[in-house]
């Protein structure tokens, strides 16, 4: 790639940072070259993004419809997914899977909840909610 | 709490682990380029691995794992760089403004979505950030992260959760610093070393990793579903580990050719500037590769995972071509 290439069209999810790149000079050396990124970078980021908002809205119409708790929105809401919510919190994916379940969820104890909240960043109270 | 470390550079670079390492070490007096750090600790790779998600999709990496590159400046550079974790986060939070007050600056692992300097829509959940700490101001502590173009701020309870978030790779309030140098030289041999080591990654005989990690990719993409939604999302998710997480574009390939031309003037191997040349044409494909699967999930194009398996199956063609010459180069 030469320097020229480096994209620079700009990228929003980049929130006007620059990014290192690498590209050939006019003399044939590699050089660091800031850019702003392009159209390619932006869409897969987009793309990534929309993927866990869809995700996100479907969560939050099923807790509408007393079809699963708050806690699936937020984790979500909160970029994670089963997997990653398992990996954080230490539980079982059955058993988050389990606290998805409103009246399973309306049980749990502060300690459980706390344990939630805590590893995405709101509070107890946030956790039980739909913002 | 005031502590600055009035010598410490902050330096842009591509990617965060050889960004820290080649800063780290020039502030310890051995000048050396995030290219170097990143060829001479033989980070450059392939691995496709199905059994790791990342995002819900395998993981796709381009280079070896976190704290390689790290590792592998022990080596070349004579260097004791002392790794600590910490059971008590409070315990972690007291040892970095210890280690700072006494003149250290600090590299820490920490999890990119706890940092409010990072945009919004950059901040993922992943573990393996590396930044350096350079000094503290009252509550904020002074951060070098290697690919933010200015040094930054960060509050010490937003540090603090970053340094200890959970789960996959968790940091475990993981901080380094180096306790000595002993050279501050970079050797020819230890140049080809480092390269015939990249050659034995990149052509051995492991099914995902390397040039036929790349062949097993493109079989895998060849067999998406094009009227399964989340196939694009497949397509999008390779390239956004191309492009998108720190490689200084086409999957740390244009930042390894930056590493060859360094490696020709120290082995005096002129024929390392000509393969230098030949990694910058192999980077420009997996471009290629990005910005036709874009214009794929841009619907500017019929999504065909056939013909980005075919580019994919050109990509591991030229590589094998290529690190097998580099092999006879450092031979």
């Amino acid at each position: 790639m030469d320097v020229d290439a480096v994209p620079q069209e700009g990228n929003r999810t980049m929130g006007g940072h620059r990014r290192a790149m690498y590209a050939r000079g006019k003399d044939g050396r590699m050089l660091i070259v800031p850019s702003r990124g392009g159209e390619v970078d932006e869409t897969v980021t987009l793309q990534a993004l929309k993927l866990i908002h869809d995700m996100t809205e479907e969560a939050r119409a099923r807790v509408l419809a007393g079809k699963t708790s708050p806690l699936e929105y937020w984790m979500y809401a909160q970029r994670l997914d089963l997997p990653q919510l398992s990996q954080v919190t230490g539980f079982w994916k059955w058993r988050i899977r389990r606290h998805f379940r409103p009246e399973v969820f309306a049980k749990l104890s502060e300690e459980t909840l706390q344990r939630y909240a805590e590893v995405m960043g709101i509070t107890v109270e946030q956790l039980k909610r739909l913002p | 709490m005031n502590v600055v470390n009035e010598k410490f550079q902050h330096r842009h670079a591509a990617h965060c682990e050889s960004g820290v390492a080649a800063t780290l070490l020039t502030h310890h007096g051995a000048a050396v380029s995030e290219a170097m750090a990143f060829g001479l600790s033989s980070a450059l790779s392939f691995a496709y691995l199905p059994f790791i998600k990342f995002a819900g999709f395998p993981l796709i990496a381009y280079r070896m794992p976190p704290k390689y590159i790290l590792k592998g400046m022990l080596k070349p550079f004579k260097m004791r760089l002392r790794f600590e974790t910490f059971k008590d986060q409070a315990e972690g939070a007291r040892r970095l403004d210890e280690l700072l007050g006494q003149g250290h600056v600090v590299g820490l692992q920490t999890s990119a979505f706890w940092l409010p300097y990072f945009p919004e829509d950059m901040r993922f959940h992943f573990n393996a950030h590396n930044l350096l700490v350079y000094g503290k101001e009252g509550d904020d502590y002074l951060i070098s992260d290697p690919v933010a173009e200015e040094p930054q701020r960060c509050a010490a309870d937003a540090l603090q959760r970053a340094r200890f978030a959970k789960g996959l790779m968790a940091p475990k309030g993981l901080l380094y610093y180096p306790e000595s140098v002993g050279h501050t030289e970079v050797t020819a041999d230890a140049v080809r070393r480092a390269i015939r080591k990249t050659t034995r990654i990149m052509l051995g005989f492991i099914p995902i990793i390397g040039v036929r990690g790349i062949r097993m990719l493109a079989n895998k993409v060849a067999k998406l579903d094009p009227a399964d939604k989340l196939s694009l999302n497949y397509a999008g998710h390779i390239v956004r580990m191309q492009e998108e997480i720190g490689t200084g574009g086409a999957g740390f390939r244009f930042l390894y050719a930056a590493f060859l031309q360094e490696a020709a003037e120290i082995t005096g191997l002129p024929e390392l500037s000509v393969l230098a040349e030949r990694m910058n044409v192999i980077g420009d494909g997996w471009r290629e590769f990005a910005l036709k699967a874009v214009r794929m999930i841009k619907g500017r194009e019929t999504f065909e995972p056939k013909r980005l398996a075919d580019m994919l199956r050109s990509q591991a063609a030229q590589e094998e071509e290529f690190f097998k010459a580099l092999k006879r180069a450092v031979a």
